[in-house]
């Protein structure tokens, strides 16, 4: 991997990681991604975070979802756990808690592939310091 | 993709809002969708809490997210025509509202959780993407040591460490420490029971921590960092580690960063869980591989610390504000939060609360505002009591300080303080004594043994508590109590001894009266204490079946065959198998 070796280094990966994304939603017919964030701290996944992140990386391409799954942090809904983050392409994100295997199979068949809102919805509820 | 639905009617399944709606919103508003003949276009989506439980029940009408405070049947008639139907916001239900404290219409205010729960630990591009190591990029190319010390001490941030002393000050005496190394610390001990702050941080956005790290070192001289965290935290190291070795590959750490003279350098050390190596000269005699235990100061570390060498020792959350202040600033920083304390503080809600997890609110936010709003309110419908923040070493807070504006200066001024985040809920069942115990059993266990108030002076207080939950305290013991808890405060060697008791007066300042009871009425008001309970057979009923005498697991309850059954109290264990076995009511408790 190629060292960063000054301002312009940062920049070039940054650039690099963005041209990666550009180039995901290329080879996607121009579509954007679908993307789900998996809250993976240790409260997510002793709740059972890892099983429904694993479902949803063996589901999605099953039903012809193309997606990018990822583990996160905290979310910091320790009472709602196991919770997912899904943004859909030019959407807003939106936040389901109480996320098992049932509800993350709900959250494929209504929500991502019908657009309708699932029980269990968290409201974005803080403003993010970015 | 065609959504089915055009509009979405989020209804707050919150405990707390289910507790405000007379009615089962949901239903009514499905029924009246109904009626207008909209069942089809708009749907209707149980959602968990919105964060202003105390104005539920709440909604919002999405994709237009506007929110709607004390909904009630008679309102779902004007949502649907002036909202649903004719695009315009019913008014009177609109409660938004812009806080002083951080001008934001959202009670949480995100610096130190930025990344939390956005990007992927594990993956350094993703920090990178949300600017990650631009701020010590800015750092080491634009501004001199000493204009970065500046920032800092001009935004105002104070250690989240437990004793708030002001960050860019401790940055500025480490680097007029004169010595040919020095080290910066990140103290990831976090041994406050009920606290998990640092370890979400660490697992959810570890190279902001090291970022901060390094940003540190560049200020006060030093190329040496070391995280000193407990081995129980498993995955918050794994994941620190392949950040570590990510920020390596990409020459983010090593020597020469951003092509400039400045070399930096992050190890781990590992604790043994003990909570008295949270205290900064403890934890580098750990780190030394001594016995973990302090040492009286000065010197202070910054002089004189890890092998003798100048360091700075900041908590992990302290660090994980650093980035956000390079980046966006010190004017913006030191525009949220109160006079004295800026910016935000992160607490880890337990306890008797609806909504146990990990908020992050400006500095001055009330403490009702926490419990009641962002917390949801006390579980099951109950009373608040207490709470108990900065844990073994804070006190309690109560009804009276609900409209206090959450500060370090306001909490100590109450009797309490800031610690490190820890805020555990009390209600209506728990007794302060009993809760007092708790903490002390804690301390003894934790003492290092250094020094003798702290060593045998905790042990005694615990034992004249258990003495009173154990119905056998006096009046006297009331006033050794306060007067022994202030002997330890004031001898102790370290903070973990000068602060142990004060659990204990903070729970006889505000509730005196409980302790009263325990000694001159032997009651314990909450009926949490089990020595005061009474199991007692009553003459009507008892028609001497000799089935509860059979099942007393200690032999405690004697009596003739149909003759009345007595029970021995100073036998009697209280497990309560007696009352559940006797099918004639005869047995009560009071
Ligand atoms: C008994 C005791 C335990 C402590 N535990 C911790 C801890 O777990 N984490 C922490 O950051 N500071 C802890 N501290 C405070 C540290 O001594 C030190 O003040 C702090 O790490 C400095 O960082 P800050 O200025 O960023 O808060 C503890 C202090 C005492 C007296
Ligand atoms: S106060 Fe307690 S923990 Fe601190 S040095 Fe003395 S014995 Fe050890
Ligand atoms: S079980 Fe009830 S009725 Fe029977 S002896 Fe005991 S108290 Fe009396
Ligand atoms: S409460 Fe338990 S110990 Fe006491 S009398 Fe009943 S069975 Fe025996
Ligand atoms: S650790 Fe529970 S939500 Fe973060
Ligand atoms: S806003 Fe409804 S329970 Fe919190």
């Amino acid at each position: 991997m190629a060292k960063i070796k000054s301002v312009e280094d940062l920049k070039k990966i940054k650039e690099r990681i963005e041209q990666a994304n550009q180039k995901m939603i290329e080879n996607n017919n121009h579509q954007k991604l679908v993307e789900i964030k998996v809250a993976m701290a240790t409260c997510g996944i002793a709740s059972g975070a890892r099983p429904v992140m694993d479902f949803l990386i063996a589901e999605l391409p099953k039903r012809n979802i193309v997606a990018r799954v990822k583990q996160t942090g905290c979310m910091g809904y320790c009472y709602a756990e196991p919770t997912l983050e899904i943004t859909m392409p030019d959407e807003k994100p939106v936040v389901f808690g109480y996320v098992d295997l049932k509800k993350a199979d709900e959250i494929i068949e209504r929500f991502i592939k019908k657009g309708e809102l699932v029980d269990g919805i968290i409201p974005i509820n803080y403003e993010l310091a970015t | 993709m065609s959504p089915k639905f055009k509009k979405s009617i989020l209804v707050c399944n919150g405990s707390s809002c289910l507790q405000a709606s007379k009615v089962n919103l949901i239903a009514e508003f499905q029924a009246k969708l109904k009626e207008y003949n909209l069942e089809n276009e708009i749907q209707v989506v149980q959602s968990v809490c919105f964060n202003k439980c105390t104005l539920g029940p709440n909604i919002i009408i999405q994709p237009e997210n506007v929110e709607y405070s004390t909904v009630t049947k008679e309102d779902i008639d004007d949502i649907i025509i002036i909202h649903l139907l004719n695009n315009k916001i019913v008014e009177r239900l609109v409660y938004n509202q812009v806080y002083e404290n951080s001008g934001s219409t959202k009670k949480q205010y995100r610096i130190a959780l930025r990344n939390c729960g956005f990007i992927n630990p594990e993956v350094i591009d993703d920090y990178i993407e949300k600017d990650g190591y631009a701020a010590l990029a800015k750092c080491l190319t634009e501004f001199t040591p000493q204009e970065v010390t500046q920032q800092i001490i001009k935004s105002g941030l104070r250690g989240r460490g437990g004793g708030g002393f002001p960050t860019g000050v401790k940055w500025d005496i480490t680097s007029k420490s004169v010595a040919d190394q020095k080290y910066v610390v990140c103290n990831a001990d976090e041994g406050d029971p009920g606290a998990f702050m640092d370890r979400s941080v660490l697992e959810g956005d570890p190279h902001s921590i090291i970022e901060a790290m390094a940003i540190c070192g560049y200020c006060i001289g030093a190329d040496k960092g070391i995280v000193y965290i407990r081995a129980e935290y498993p995955l918050a190291i794994k994941r620190l580690k392949i950040a570590l070795d990510q920020a390596k590959e990409y020459g983010l750490l090593g020597e020469k960063l951003f092509g400039t003279n400045f070399n930096f350098d992050i190890d781990i050390k590992y604790g043994a869980g003990a909570f008295v190596c949270g205290e900064e000269t403890a934890l580098i005699h750990s780190m030394e591989g001594l016995r973990g235990e302090p040492t009286l100061k000065p010197p202070f570390p910054s002089v004189s610390g890890y092998l003798e060498k100048p360091t700075n020792v900041n908590n992990v959350e302290t660090f994980a504000n650093i980035p956000a202040i390079i980046n966006k600033g010190a004017d913006w920083f030191a525009s949220i939060g109160t006079e004295k304390s800026k910016g935000t503080k992160v607490f880890a809600l337990a306890g008797k609360i609806n909504n146990v997890g990990l908020i992050e609110v400006p500095m001055g936010t009330t403490l009702r505002e926490v419990i009641y709003d962002i917390g949801g309110g006390i579980r099951d419908g109950k009373k608040f009591k207490a709470v108990q923040t900065g844990g073994p070493s804070g006190g309690c807070l109560t009804e009276k300080h609900l409209d206090l504006p959450i500060d370090f200066d306001s909490l100590s001024a109450a009797g309490s303080m800031m610690g490190s985040g820890g805020m555990i809920v009390m209600d209506e069942d728990d007794c302060m004594v009993s809760m007092a115990r708790f903490y002390l059993e804690f301390t003894v266990e934790e003492s290092c043994g250094k020094c003798a108030p702290c060593r045998i002076g905790n042990k005694r207080l615990h034992e004249m508590l258990t003495k009173l939950c154990d119905d056998k305290g006096t009046l006297e013991d009331l006033d050794l109590l306060r007067n022994l808890s202030n002997v330890v405060k004031d001898t102790s060697l370290c903070g973990l001894g000068q602060t142990s008791p004060n659990p204990i007066l903070s729970t006889m300042q505000n509730f005196y009266d409980e302790y009263h009871a325990h000694v001159v009425d032997h009651k314990c008001p909450s009926g949490q204490c089990k020595s005061f309970m009474r199991y007692y057979i009553s003459e009507q009923n008892c028609i001497g079946c000799v089935v509860c005498a059979r099942n007393c697991p200690v032999n405690a309850i004697s009596g003739e065959k149909k003759q009345l059954h007595v029970i021995d109290q100073e036998i009697c264990i209280k497990c309560g198998i007696c009352m559940d076995k006797c099918k004639f009511d005869a047995i009560t408790l009071n």
